[in-house]
């Protein structure tokens, strides 16, 4: 499969999505002028993947910040992979956030609320 | 030729505004369009003078967060376009700080047929609380995929859950077409 590496910017967030190496990554920061035309590509290279992924697909979340706009177009990637749960496949998102950001944190539990996916909090230190 | 009363009344109009906004403690004012490479700009002024100011480091979250709800809630729904690209709605935008809070402050244009509707929203998240505001967030996000619209009010949802203040807005009527409401957003600077 093609793999998509997009580098970050202030206002767009890194994304690796590489099925040979079983990298999936979304981080830093989401504030794309057009939300839906960033994520496009995304959601339609998880619609392809999920039809054979890996034995088991580990997704992190490793955000700063993203605007309430992108939030939505971040549930439907975690919907995709909440898909590919129900269909039999192992997956497990890992949300990454700073230990001084609360509501990065509960973010990552709202999310983990709203889609049926094995999900684990992972705090990181700031330095 | 422009007499001498009209330069004198600009010159005072200059030192006016500059008195007021030196009261306010107003640091950042605008009146224009909204475009992304404005929000992009205002956002990172701010938060280079909040890094300066030595702010913690989850005040200058909270103040970015609001910034960029605030600024594209002008962009994406005030009633008077810009005239390049329609795709940019223009307003007022104010960023004041004070000794204990920050205020983000927009007011636009809004045609009236909307104002009974936008006003009942705003009443509603002002009388939820933290919990209440938590579960109408996730309905929103939930429901707010479906519509091309963004789910009624999320960046307004966000802005009372980042702040847990109640949001302050206001209503002027400017003729039989349109109002122009005011929205002003309080940060505390003191660490949560």
């Amino acid at each position: 499969m093609e793999v998509i590496k997009i580098k970050g910017t202030d206002d767009t967030p890194n994304v690796v999505l590489d099925a040979e190496t079983g990298t999936f990554e979304i981080s830093g920061r989401s504030l794309p002028e057009d939300v839906a035309a960033f994520y496009e590509p995304i959601i339609e290279w998880l619609d392809l993947y999920a039809k054979s992924p890996m034995a088991k697909t580990v997704f992190d979340f490793k955000l700063e910040y993203f605007n309430t706009a992108s939030s939505k177009l971040l549930l439907d990637v975690l919907l995709k992979l909440e898909d590919m749960a129900d269909d039999g496949n192992e997956v497990l998102v890992r949300w990454h956030y700073p230990d001084d950001d609360e509501d990065m944190q509960e973010a990552g539990e709202e999310y983990a609320d709203i889609v049926d996916v094995p999900f684990e909090q992972v705090s990181y230190t700031v330095d | 030729m422009e007499n001498t009363d009209q330069r004198h009344d600009s010159l005072d109009f200059v030192f006016e505004i500059y008195q007021k906004m030196k009261k306010n403690k107003v640091n950042l004012a605008y009146e224009g369009e909204i475009t992304h490479q404005i929000t992009k700009a205002f956002t990172s002024l701010t938060e280079t003078n909040m890094s300066a100011e030595e702010d913690y480091n989850s005040v200058q979250k909270k103040v970015f967060h609001v910034m960029v709800e605030c600024l594209q809630n002008i962009s994406k729904h005030a009633d008077q376009r810009s005239v390049v690209s329609s795709k940019d709605g223009r307003g007022l935008f104010l960023v004041s700080k004070g000794e204990e809070e920050y205020n983000v402050t927009t007011g636009n244009v809004i045609k009236n047929d909307k104002v009974e509707s936008l006003k009942k929203m705003l009443e509603n998240i002002n009388n939820l609380d933290k919990e209440g505001l938590k579960q109408i967030y996730k309905q929103q996000i939930k429901e707010g995929r479906l519509s091309e619209k963004d789910g009624a009010g999320l960046g307004f949802i966000d802005i009372a859950r980042k702040t847990g203040e109640k949001l302050i807005y206001s209503f002027l009527p400017i003729d039989d077409e349109s109002s122009f409401f005011i929205l002003i957003s309080t940060i505390s600077r003191k660490k949560l």
